[in-house]
C-alpha cells in the first residue's frame, strides 16, 4: 500500500535524470531515505496528493516536475521543509476531504477497480485518520477485521468513514441514526459496538 | 313657555310627577297610561333644561338624577321584595322585578332621551340604557347571583332526575345573566355556565360509573343517546345556545369516551357479543353515537380491530393445534378449513362494515390491519402464502372435492384474490401458485381454462402484470401445445416412415414462463429415444434457432403390465416407466445395476423405486422386503400383482418444494429492489434517502415488503456499479447517474 515502485530519481530533484520506468526500482524508497522519512509515512501520501500522482507508487516525469515547481522546491533540503508545510496544508478543512478521497483512489491499482480490500483499507484508515481519530479508528478497524459481510470497501463507504468520525459522538454513538443515509456497513458497526457495550 | 329659564328644582318637580306615575303603573296600581301630551311635556322639560345657557344647562345634573332615580327605586322597592324569598319564589320575584326594571328604564329613557343624543356623546359617558342595566347589576345582581345560581342548578338537577320544572322561568332567569354582561357573555359564563358544566360533569360521572356496572352495552348506549338528546333539548329550552357545544362535549366525555373500552369489551354484551348475535341495530347505534364525538370513531375502530384480530388468530391457532394433535389424514386438510374460516370471517365483517359502519375508512383500515396480523402467520411450517396458494389449487382441481358449481368457484376465487391483499409476501404466493399451476396444467386433465384465466386476470387487476405475466404465458403454452399436437399428427401422417409406432404427445413449454425444473440426464429406454428424434425432426420444420430440453420428470406414460391374474394398464410418470421398462430385458436387477442403466441420482432413484415397490401398489418385488430402499436391494417384476381396477395410477409423491420456493423468491428479491430503485432514481434524478426508502417500499408493496437493510445494501451496490452517487454536499441525498 505505501508507494512501492517508482521512477528513478536522483538528486537534485528537478534534474531531468528522472526517467519513467515500469519495473520496481528503489527510486521512491531512495527518495524516502534521503528525506529521512519512512516510506509508509503518511507524508509520502501527502506528497503524492500534492503532485497529483495518478498511479500508486509512480511519479511520472510530468507529475514530478510540475509538482516540485508548484512546491517551489529545487533541492532536497527544500523538499524536506516542504513536507512539513505540506502537512499543515493538508489539514486545512478545505483540503482535507480532497486528500482523504484521494487516498482511496490512490489504492485503486487495477483498471476499472472500484473497491479496495479490507486489509488495505484498515492500513489506510490507520495512516490517514489514525492520528486525529485514534479511538474511533482503532474500534472501526477491529470491526472491519472480524465482520464477514464485506470483503471490499467502495468509495462511498470510504467517504462516510470520515463523516462518521467527524459527526458521531464517540464512544456513546448517541446521535447515530440507522434510518438515515449512512451506509449499511456503518449501521452494522454501530450495532456491533452497542452489543459489545451493553 | 318663552325664553325664561326653568329652574332646576322646578323642572325636576315636573319630572318627579311623571316618575311617580310610572312607579304606580309598575306597582300595578290603578293608573291611566301615559298620554301623548304627558309624554311630550316630560320630554320637552328635559329638552329645555338641557338647552339653557350656562349656568342653567342642567344636563349633567339630570343625568345624575336619572341614575339616582333608578338607584332609589331599586333600593326602596326591589331589594326588599327579594329579601325573604327562597328557591323558586325568589327566582320568580327576581324575574318579575327585572322585567319591571326594564320597563322603567324604557320609559325613563324616553323621557330623558335628549341626554342620549348629545350629552352622553359629548362627555363619553354610558348611554341611558346601559346606566339602567348597570344600576340593576350593581345593586341587585351582584348581591343575589350566587344564590340564583344555586337555585337554577338545583332545578336543573331536579329535572335531570325526572321532575318537571318551570322551564320558562329558568329561561328568563338565565337571560338575566346574559343581559348583565352588557354585550359580553362573561357574566353568564363566569356566574353560571362554569359551575353548570362542572356539576354536569359530576352528575354524569356518577351515573356512568353506576350504569357501566349494571347495564348491558346496548342498554348503556341507549341511555347515553337519551341523555344527549335531553341535554340538547335543555339547551334549546332554557340555556343559552353557546353552551351547547361545551355541554355535549362534557356529557360525551363522561359517558362515552372514558368508558369506551369497558363498555365495548363487556364480556356478556360487548361488541364481541353484538357481532356474534348479529345485533345490527345496536352496532349501528354504537357507530352513530360515537360518530358525533370528535375522534370517537377511532376508539370504536380500535376495539373492532382487536376483536377481529382475536377471532382470526383463534382460527389460526385452531389449525395449528388440529394438525399437531392428529396425524393428518388429509394433508393440508386443516389449512383448507382455515382459509374457509378466514374467508367467511372476511365476508361477515365486510357486511358489517357496510350495514353498520357506513363503510367508514377508519373501520376499513381497522379491518385491514386486523387481517394483516393473522394472514401472515405460519401454520405448521407452512407460510400463509403457501396455504392460500394450496387453497386456490384445491378449488381449481376440477372444482375441488365438493364439486362446486361454476358460480361458486368464481366467487370463491374472487375472495381468494381479495384475501391476498393482506398477505405481505405476495411474491411467495405467486411462486407457489405458479408451481401448482404447472402441475394442474400438465397433470390434471380437465382443468377449466376459463377459471384459470379468470383468476389470473383478477390477480393482474389487483396486483399488476409482473405477478401474473409468466402464468398467463403458461396457460397459453398449454393451449398452443394442443394446436401443435394436431399439426404433429399431420406430420406423422405425411411421414409414415418416421412414425415410432406408439402414440405420444409433446407439450412445448416456454422456458421463461414455467418454474425451473431439475434436468435429469436420464438414459431413456430405446423406444422413447425414437420419439425424441421424431419430434425433434418435426419441431425443426416449424422453427429453427430453438433448443429443446426434455423434462421427462413431467411426463406421463401408460404402460401395459402383463400380470398373471389380468393385464392392467399402469399410468406412471415417464421416470417410473423408464424403471419398469428395464425389467423387459432383465428379470432381476440390483439397485446398482439400475443406477448404472438409468444414470439417475440416488435421491431421485430411491423415490422412484419406493413408489413402485414399497407403496400402495407393489409392481416390483423388493429383496429384502423392508419398508425402505437401500442401495444393496434387488428388484424383480411382480407377476402376481393385481387390483380390482383395470387401469391404475401409480402415484409418485412430489418432492417438498417449500424450501426451494422460498429460496428462489429470496434470490429474486434483490433484483426487484434494484429495479425499483433505478426506476425511482431515473424519474426523480435527485432524491433524499428517506424518500427513496419510502418510495421503494411503496413500489414493491404489491409484491413484498423489503426491509430497510436490504434496500440499503442494494443502494450500496448500485453506487458501486455507478448507477447512482451520493451528493457531495448533502450526504443524505442521492443522484442518478445516467
Amino acid at each position: 500500500m505505501p508507494p512501492r515502485a517508482s521512477k528513478r530519481k536522483s538528486a537534485p530533484p528537478n534534474s531531468s535524470s528522472v526517467t519513467s520506468s515500469d519495473g520496481r526500482s528503489e527510486g521512491i524508497e531512495a527518495l524516502c531515505s534521503d528525506l529521512g522519512v519512512d516510506y509508509t509515512d503518511v507524508r509520502i501520501l501527502m506528497l503524492a496528493w500534492k503532485l497529483k500522482a495518478e498511479k500508486q507508487g509512480y511519479f511520472t516525469q510530468d507529475e514530478w516536475q510540475t509538482g516540485l515547481k508548484a512546491l517551489g522546491v529545487d533541492s532536497l533540503s527544500k523538499l524536506k521543509k516542504a513536507l512539513s508545510d505540506l502537512e499543515k496544508e493538508v489539514e486545512k478543512p478545505s483540503n482535507y476531504e480532497d486528500f482523504y478521497t484521494y487516498a482511496f483512489r490512490y489504492c485503486l491499482t487495477e483498471e476499472k477497480q472500484k473497491s479496495v480490500d479490507i486489509e488495505s483499507i484498515c492500513e489506510l484508515l490507520n495512516l490517514v485518520l489514525g492520528v486525529q481519530f485514534r479511538p474511533q479508528i482503532d474500534s472501526l478497524i477491529e470491526y472491519l477485521k472480524v465482520q464477514n459481510d464485506y470483503k471490499v470497501i467502495n468509495s462511498d463507504q470510504w467517504i462516510n468513514f470520515l463523516r462518521f468520525c467527524k459527526e458521531i459522538s464517540f464512544p456513546d454513538l448517541e446521535n447515530y441514526d440507522a434510518t438515515q443515509a449512512w451506509p449499511l456497513i456503518l449501521d452494522n458497526y454501530v450495532e456491533w459496538m452497542r452489543e459489545k457495550h451493553s | 313657555m318663552g325664553c325664561e329659564n326653568i329652574e332646576f328644582d322646578q323642572g325636576w318637580g315636573e319630572m318627579e310627577k311623571g316618575i311617580e306615575k310610572l312607579k304606580r303603573i309598575l306597582a300595578g296600581e290603578k293608573e291611566t297610561p301615559f298620554t301623548s301630551r304627558e309624554y311630550m311635556t316630560l320630554y320637552t322639560t328635559i329638552y329645555n333644561m338641557c338647552n339653557q345657557k350656562a349656568p342653567h344647562d342642567y344636563s349633567e345634573q339630570l343625568y345624575d338624577k336619572y341614575k339616582e332615580t333608578l338607584d332609589e327605586y331599586i333600593t326602596s322597592i326591589v331589594l326588599p321584595s327579594l329579601k325573604d324569598k327562597h328557591d323558586e319564589f325568589m327566582l320568580r320575584e327576581l324575574v318579575e322585578r327585572w322585567l319591571n326594571h326594564k320597563i322603567m328604564v324604557k320609559w325613563l329613557t324616553r323621557f330623558f332621551h335628549y341626554l342620549d343624543r348629545y350629552f352622553i356623546i359629548q362627555k363619553s359617558v354610558p348611554a341611558l340604557n346601559e346606566v339602567g342595566t348597570t344600576c340593576f347589576l350593581n345593586l341587585v345582581y351582584e348581591d343575589v347571583h350566587p344564590t340564583i345560581q344555586d337555585i337554577v342548578l338545583s332545578l336543573i338537577d331536579k329535572e335531570r332526575e325526572g321532575d318537571q320544572i318551570d322551564r320558562a322561568l329558568l329561561k328568563n332567569a338565565l337571560e338575566i345573566f346574559v343581559e348583565m354582561g352588557l354585550g359580553q357573555m362573561n357574566r353568564y359564563q363566569d356566574d353560571f355556565e362554569a359551575r353548570f358544566l362542572q356539576e354536569t360533569t359530576n352528575y354524569y360521572s356518577r351515573k356512568a360509573s353506576k350504569w357501566i356496572e349494571e347495564d348491558s352495552c346496548p342498554d348503556y348506549l341507549l341511555k347515553s343517546e337519551e341523555c344527549l338528546k335531553k341535554e340538547v333539548d335543555r339547551v334549546s329550552s332554557y340555556l343559552h345556545s353557546s353552551s351547547e357545544t361545551k355541554l355535549i362535549k362534557k356529557v360525551q366525555h363522561e359517558l362515552l369516551v372514558l368508558y369506551v373500552n369497558q363498555l365495548l369489551e363487556k364480556e356478556d354484551s360487548g361488541i364481541k357479543v353484538l357481532f356474534r348475535d348479529d345485533k345490527v341495530d345496536d352496532l349501528s347505534r354504537t357507530y352513530r353515537v360515537y360518530n358525533k364525538i370528535s375522534q370517537g370513531l377511532d376508539l370504536v375502530a380500535n376495539v373492532f380491530k382487536q376483536h377481529v384480530t382475536i377471532e382470526g388468530t383463534a382460527f389460526v391457532q385452531q389449525a395449528e393445534e388440529a394438525t399437531s394433535n392428529q396425524a393428518s389424514n388429509t394433508p393440508g386438510g386443516h389449512e383448507q378449513v382455515l382459509v374457509k374460516n378466514i374467508l367467511e370471517l372476511h365476508d361477515n365483517y365486510m357486511t358489517y362494515l357496510n350495514s353498520c359502519f357506513q363503510n367508514h375508512n377508519l373501520f376499513q383500515k381497522a379491518l385491514k390491519e386486523a387481517f394483516e396480523v393473522f394472514c401472515n402467520k405460519t401454520v405448521n411450517g407452512s407460510p400463509s402464502a403457501e396455504i392460500l396458494a394450496s387453497f386456490a389449487d384445491h378449488i381449481l382441481r376440477k372444482g375441488g372435492s365438493e364439486k362446486l358449481s361454476d358460480e361458486v368457484i368464481e366467487e370463491t376465487l374472487e375472495k381468494v384474490v381479495k384475501l391476498l391483499q393482506y398477505v405481505i409476501d405476495k411474491d411467495v404466493f405467486a411462486e407457489f401458485y405458479r408451481k401448482k399451476l404447472a402441475r394442474r396444467l400438465l397433470f390434471d386433465r380437465g382443468t377449466n381454462d376459463d377459471h384459470e384465466r379468470s383468476i389470473l386476470s383478477k390477480l393482474k387487476q389487483q396486483f399488476g402484470a409482473p405477478l401474473t405475466s409468466k402464468m398467463e404465458g403458461m396457460v397459453t403454452d398449454v393451449v398452443l401445445a394442443k394446436e401443435h399436437q394436431s399439426s404433429f399428427q399431420e406430420y406423422l401422417r405425411n411421414n409414415p416412415d418416421v412414425h415410432p409406432g406408439l402414440d405420444f404427445t409433446v407439450t412445448v413449454l416456454t422456458t421463461g414462463f414455467w418454474p425451473s425444473y431439475k434436468w435429469f440426464d436420464l438414459s431413456l429406454p430405446s423406444e422413447m429415444v425414437k420419439w425424441v428424434k421424431v419430434f425433434k425432426g418435426f419441431y425443426e420444420t416449424k422453427t429453427k434457432h430453438r433448443k429443446l430440453t426434455w423434462i421427462f420428470s413431467l411426463g406421463t406414460s401408460h404402460i401395459n403390465g402383463k400380470f398373471e391374474p389380468k393385464p392392467i394398464e399402469l399410468i406412471v410418470s415417464t421416470h417410473q416407466a423408464a424403471v419398469l421398462l428395464l425389467f423387459n430385458a432383465s428379470e432381476r436387477l440390483s439397485y446398482s445395476e439400475i443406477v448404472a442403466q438409468l444414470n439417475l441420482a440416488h435421491d431421485d432413484l430411491i423415490r422412484l423405486l419406493h413408489s413402485l415397490s414399497c407403496a400402495k401398489y407393489k409392481i416390483l418385488n423388493k429383496e429384502p422386503s423392508s419398508k425402505s430402499i437401500s442401495q444393496s436391494d434387488s428388484f424383480k417384476f411382480n407377476p402376481n400383482f393385481t387390483d380390482k381396477m383395470r387401469r391404475i395410477k401409480v402415484p409418485l409423491p412430489p418432492v417438498d418444494e417449500r424450501k426451494k420456493v422460498i429460496e428462489d423468491v429470496d434470490k429474486d428479491r434483490p433484483y426487484a429492489i434494484d429495479a425499483a430503485i433505478v426506476r425511482i432514481m431515473k424519474s426523480r434524478e435527485v432524491i433524499t434517502h428517506q424518500q427513496l426508502i419510502s418510495e421503494t417500499i411503496e413500489q414493491l408493496s404489491r409484491m413484498f415488503k423489503p426491509n430497510i437493510k436490504a434496500i440499503k445494501k442494494r443502494i450500496e451496490d448500485l453506487i458501486t456499479r455507478d448507477y447512482m452517487e451520493r451528493d457531495r454536499d448533502n450526504s443524505h441525498m442521492f443522484r442518478y447517474l445516467a
